[in-house]
């Protein structure tokens, strides 16, 4: 079969009907905080036992997809990030929404999750072999640094309150060491009390920390959550558009952060939407004006975490290695189908379920547009047109069933309010919720990557030279000297030219 | 007051309604509603996928749902220290693991202990394995044992977390063997088999699953009691001269209120499955070997003799005083 036959098979009536009630099903799930793309696609897993295997990947692959992309909604409209890959939507889509662009913020949420998932499908499709090899070249030591140059992005993303950010991070990475510990299998800081064994779930920590202060400052505060506009704009497509296409190299650019980011198994979507966010934030003639609303900010984010879909499916396809944990459910699926993954998916021949599937993922990201665009003008129009006095009681509903349906545990949503009021008293003094929780999820790798690098440098005889001679982990440690420092002299810089200036008039 | 007795009245008959559905159902066939299957770990993981295995040949042979649920948390602990708190009637099941559920409690107070879990079978176990890269230098146990003899501490071994059955045959073998290797956890078996695959490791301690689902890695020794069926060619650890069977053991369980006559009826339904050669075929296609423990006197020497080896090897590992 020829690659046309291929996508002559994923465009079949049946597959696009899956493909859009997969994005359907899949946005509204990830709006909502707490449910994830990996619980709606462990949920579906059963229904495609009957089904084609192709047709159940496209199925998955149309839901993950769209989760990820619902993601950006309660992040722009409600600051509360659906899933750890929208944190860095929060930046600027929040903002966007507060001075009354939520609308255009969503519609650009969406072109930009389309072009990086299109993005991510065109590498799945092309490049998949040769770039698994990405995914073997990490080994601990990469993973430690890696999640120390997410943690330095901290330093980046908050000029002025660089030490506040630094002690949010740690208190965040302290918040990790409860519970079992993961590789290690102690129990640490449970202080004798069964509850606390199961430790401090990342997303339902996230939807703590996030929503809870805004739901209480929605009811400590008598203004409207967003500012209303008068008349009616409709999508604003044609004003996005002109944006997406100024920002085109943002865009490419940050959607090849997200599906390479989205190849390593360990890291996840939270750092491809950081690194993008501060590589955009850096590249950009409008540096200052990240974190204010600029659109920049939230294509970057929005692109890079649909790349990482595509990305994440190419170890998983390839090497049998579950990028992202959706992809481990599917990967289960596939075997309890009786497909083995590897190399020879990709092979003329036996490749029509792969090709089939890719094509379908084109699809199913393309079918995000105009799904994308309608869910969104609706969400957004129930945001703004909903009562305070019901919007709070919903959203509180909401935070609570997403907490309790991340691992059927009623102490994670006791957790979950203990850490909002927390995360609200610490907002008050300028600590920020990004930092903890990039604490929290970040923590975890680097603390895994750091005890199996010293357990295999020191059986080697060599720990230095495992952390710091390796030619991966020298090259991302040069990226943590140039974040960690950045803002500094980005700041000398100015207050220099500012005085240049000064003297020169 | 008319509308309050309309609501009192309601509410009798509601009662009354439900009383006799559940004591028809106690009485009619079991199963007769979708069956709540509770894994304590994340979805995707081992545990899943073999519940998943399970649960079309459920559907085709008793004729109802088994349905996945999620409760992860403290590696497991957190869903087994609940299990006793739902209620027993036959309708909420929950996965276990050897050795799991015998080291958690021993070493920490973790609210439960193994006597309380109730299994209704143990059905299928996945055997340790020495896993090495297709292109390794290692042919056989024996070139791994001369190289760890002459590198004292250098052979890095990946394999699961701390604890786990990896470990537990790693220390055993060390032991037997008489070599010193370094053993580097990691947070499960399919971040372990990476490490194997990009050569961060010299090998890894896995399962006979990996080779099946990691294309380039071969297994140099099993720890079964006869070679696994679906790799004739490679040798048991006892045949070397180990003796050593071991692995991560799966199993369900329900909460200890569950009457009698409904735990010897799972027990047989698990088996039942258990019996279909089309499942057989499926768990040893995908590397897994097959263990037929239903509830009643073969589960009870089973857990025990399981019990007293686990203890024996975490004691010798140090993880248990």
């Amino acid at each position: 079969m020829s690659g046309f036959d291929f996508f002559l098979a994923a465009i079949s009536p049946y597959h696009i009907s899956i493909a859009l009630g997969g994005v359907i099903a899949g946005t509204v799930i990830g709006a909502l905080p707490g449910l994830t793309a990996t619980m709606a696609i462990a949920v579906l897993v059963p229904l495609t036992f009957s089904m084609e295997p192709a047709s159940a990947l496209i199925l998955m692959g149309a839901i993950y997809t769209g989760a990820i992309y619902g993601g950006a909604y309660s992040a722009i409209l409600l600051k509360t990030p659906g899933t750890p890959s929208a944190i860095a939507t929060t930046f600027d889509g929040y903002p966007m929404a507060k001075r009354g662009d939520g609308d255009l913020a969503v519609t650009l949420a969406c072109l930009s999750s389309v072009v990086g998932g299109l993005i991510g499908a065109a590498f799945l499709l092309g490049l998949a072999p040769p770039l698994a090899n990405i995914a073997l070249a990490f080994g601990p030591v990469e993973y430690f640094w890696l999640a120390i140059f997410g943690l330095s992005l901290i330093s980046a993303l908050s000029e002025g309150h660089l030490l506040k950010s630094l002690i949010g991070g740690t208190f965040g990475m302290l918040l990790t060491t409860i519970g079992v510990a993961e590789v290690s299998a102690d129990i640490r800081y449970t202080f004798g009390s069964h509850t606390l064994i199961g430790g401090i779930e990342p997303v339902s920590a996230l939807i703590g920390l996030y929503c809870v202060p805004v739901l209480i400052d929605l009811v400590a505060t008598p203004g409207r959550h967003l500012k209303v506009t008068a008349e009616t704009r409709g999508f604003r497509l044609p004003e996005a558009l002109r944006l997406a296409w100024r920002h085109k190299i943002n865009l490419v650019r940050s959607s090849v952060i997200g599906t390479l980011v989205g190849i390593l198994p360990g890291a996840g979507g939270s750092i491809a939407g950081l690194v993008a966010y501060s590589e955009a934030r850096r590249s950009s003639k409008r540096t200052e004006h990240f974190g204010t609303g600029e659109p920049e900010g939230l294509e970057a984010s929005e692109s890079a975490n649909n790349a990482t879909v595509g990305g994440g499916f190419i170890p998983t396809l390839v090497l049998g290695i579950p990028g992202t944990p959706p992809d481990a459910v599917i990967l289960g699926a596939l075997l309890v189908q009786g497909i083995r993954t590897g190399p020879k998916l990709f092979l003329e021949g036996e490749g029509s379920i792969v090709y089939t599937f890719i094509y379908g993922l084109f699809i199913a990201t393309l079918l995000m547009l105009p799904t994308g665009l309608l869910i969104g003008r609706y969400a957004y129009r129930f945001i703004i047109t909903f009562p305070k006095a019901l919007l709070v009681p919903t959203v509180a509903f909401m935070t609570i069933i997403g907490t309790y349906a991340i691992r059927n545990n009623m102490s994670d949503v006791v957790i979950m309010i203990a850490l909002g009021a927390v995360g609200w008293i610490l907002d008050r003094y300028g600590f920020k919720p990004s930092p903890i929780v990039l604490g929290l999820i970040l923590s975890r790798i680097a603390e895994q990557g750091f005890v199996q690098g010293w357990t295999i440098g020191t059986a080697r005889g060599d720990v230095l030279a495992e952390f710091f001679a390796r030619p991966i982990s020298m090259g991302i440690i040069v990226f943590i000297a140039v974040s960690l420092f950045y803002p500094v002299i980005a700041k000398r810089w100015r207050l220099y030219e500012e005085a240049k200036n000064a003297r020169e008039n | 007051m008319k509308i309050f007795g309309k609501i009192a009245l309601t509410t009798a008959a509601a009662a009354v309604a439900l009383t006799f559905g559940l004591a028809g159902a106690a009485l009619a066939e079991f199963p007769e509603k979708p069956v709540n299957y509770i894994i304590a770990f994340k979805p995707g993981g081992e545990s899943d996928v073999t519940a998943r295995f399970q649960q079309p040949f459920y559907k085709k042979i008793f004729g109802q749902d088994l349905v996945m649920s999620y409760k992860d948390g403290g590696g497991g602990a957190v869903a087994w220290a609940q299990l006793n708190t739902i209620a027993g009637d036959g309708y909420t099941i929950m996965g276990t693991n050897l050795p799991h559920i015998v080291l958690q409690p021993a070493q920490k107070d973790v609210g439960y202990t193994t006597d309380e879990m109730t299994n209704i079978h143990m059905f299928h176990y996945t055997p340790d394995a020495i896993v090495v890269k297709d292109d390794s230098e290692f042919k056989t146990v024996k070139d791994l044992i001369d190289f760890a003899k002459a590198n004292p501490g250098k052979v890095t071994l990946s394999g699961s977390a701390k604890g786990s059955s990896n470990h537990l045959a790693q220390v055993t073998f060390d032991r037997l063997a008489g070599v010193k290797t370094t053993y580097v956890a990691f947070a499960g078996t399919a971040p372990s088999s990476t490490a194997l695959l990009g050569g961060q490791v010299t090998a890894s301690w896995g399962y006979t699953t990996v080779p099946p689902q990691y294309a380039g890695t071969r297994m140099l020794a099993v720890a079964m009691e006869k070679r696994h069926p679906n790799f004739p060619d490679v040798p048991t650890f006892k045949e070397l001269g180990f003796d050593m069977v071991s692995g991560a053991y799966r199993g369900i369980a329900v909460p200890k209120s569950t009457p009698e006559e409904i735990r010897v009826k799972l027990g047989q339904m698990f088996q039942k499955i258990n019996d279909d050669p089309a499942f057989i075929k499926q768990m040893e296609d995908n590397g897994f070997a097959m263990v037929n423990a239903p509830y009643g006197p073969e589960l009870t020497k089973f857990m025990t003799k399981m019990k007293g080896e686990i203890l024996t090897s975490a004691k010798e590992a140090g993880l248990i005083k």
